[in-house]
């Protein structure tokens, strides 16, 4: 390994985990009380979860497969799939703003929207 | 190209191949969309830098459409596709340039890989927020660029010597 190749590594690793950093502070501070697990189907909008209220929802698709969203505690999580790596079973929870789960095989995407509250409780005029 | 280069050429799209099986069987399951340890890139290195860049080009689309058509599909071709030309240009660039060594090279190769796929994986899906997912797919390609590249540089050094008798 030359001198550059550490160079080139030290950046990488400097730049990413900073914007990774950043990602987290800018979900943590867009996630609202009112907020939403979106559902996404081949690019089609397929339904909408607040994560407020506990549900298991069996998601099929036309061509037989199928993910098993299931909200709980706040959280969206896929428990169940049909495809077959199983990446979206093994993502871990989601509860912030942007944070998805994405199976590719379906084509489907659960995204967390952030609801209104954009950190200030309250505001005079 | 001497005899020699062909019949390393042929072996290393046979070895390509079943690096590309390993993998499938053993997938990085880290709850992170496109992230691959690309032991396959193993082949493509050492292609690129014993037996030449042109080999390597045709090294990585032959591997693409084995794999693509024994294990995956059309889409899955694709995903492959886009990260292994992708990745493929980018080291070449870089060793072209000549200020890396081969662990450096690697490095960028395992990035781009990744970068190219989440981009066809945004494409496909119609969706940006997979945009979340590329610091880590970075952080990612980085540590499996650095161990191909180590390992490749180990084979690299071994067949210079047989190529030159």
């Amino acid at each position: 390994m030359k001198k550059n190749d550490l160079i080139l590594i030290a950046v990488i690793l400097v730049i990413t985990l900073a914007s990774i950093a950043g990602i987290r502070l800018w979900q943590h501070n867009n996630t609202g009380g009112a907020a939403t697990a979106v559902v996404t189907i081949d690019g089609v909008k397929y339904g909408e979860y607040p994560l407020s209220s506990d549900v298991t929802e069996r998601i099929e698709l036309p061509d037989g497969s199928y993910n098993i969203l299931n909200i709980s505690g706040g959280f969206a999580e896929v428990t169940e799939a049909s495809c077959p790596d199983q990446i979206c079973v093994k993502h871990n929870h989601i509860k912030y703003a942007g944070e998805t789960i994405v199976c590719l095989p379906n084509k489907l995407v659960v995204e967390i929207e952030g609801g209104e509250d954009n950190g200030i409780d309250g505001s005079t005029h | 190209m001497s005899n020699k280069r062909i019949a390393f050429l042929g072996l290393f799209v046979a070895l390509a191949f079943v690096l590309s099986y390993i993998e499938y069987l053993l997938p990085l399951n880290i709850g992170i969309p496109g992230a691959k340890i690309g032991i396959a890139n193993l082949a493509v290195m050492v292609t690129l830098y014993t037996v030449g860049e042109k080999s390597a080009i045709a090294l990585s689309v032959v591997r693409v459409v084995l794999v693509g058509l024994t294990f995956g599909n059309i889409s899955m071709m694709m995903y492959s596709l886009a990260g292994a030309t992708l990745s493929l240009l980018v080291m070449l660039i870089a060793k072209r340039i000549g200020k890396l060594s081969m662990t450096g090279v690697s490095v960028l190769g395992g990035v781009s890989h990744n970068i190219g796929q989440i981009i066809v994986a945004m494409l496909v899906l119609e969706t940006e927020s997979l945009f979340y997912y590329l610091p880590f797919l970075i952080v990612v390609g980085t540590i499996t660029g650095v161990v191909i590249g180590i390992v490749s540089n180990l084979i690299t050094v071994r067949v210079k010597k047989v190529l030159s008798f």
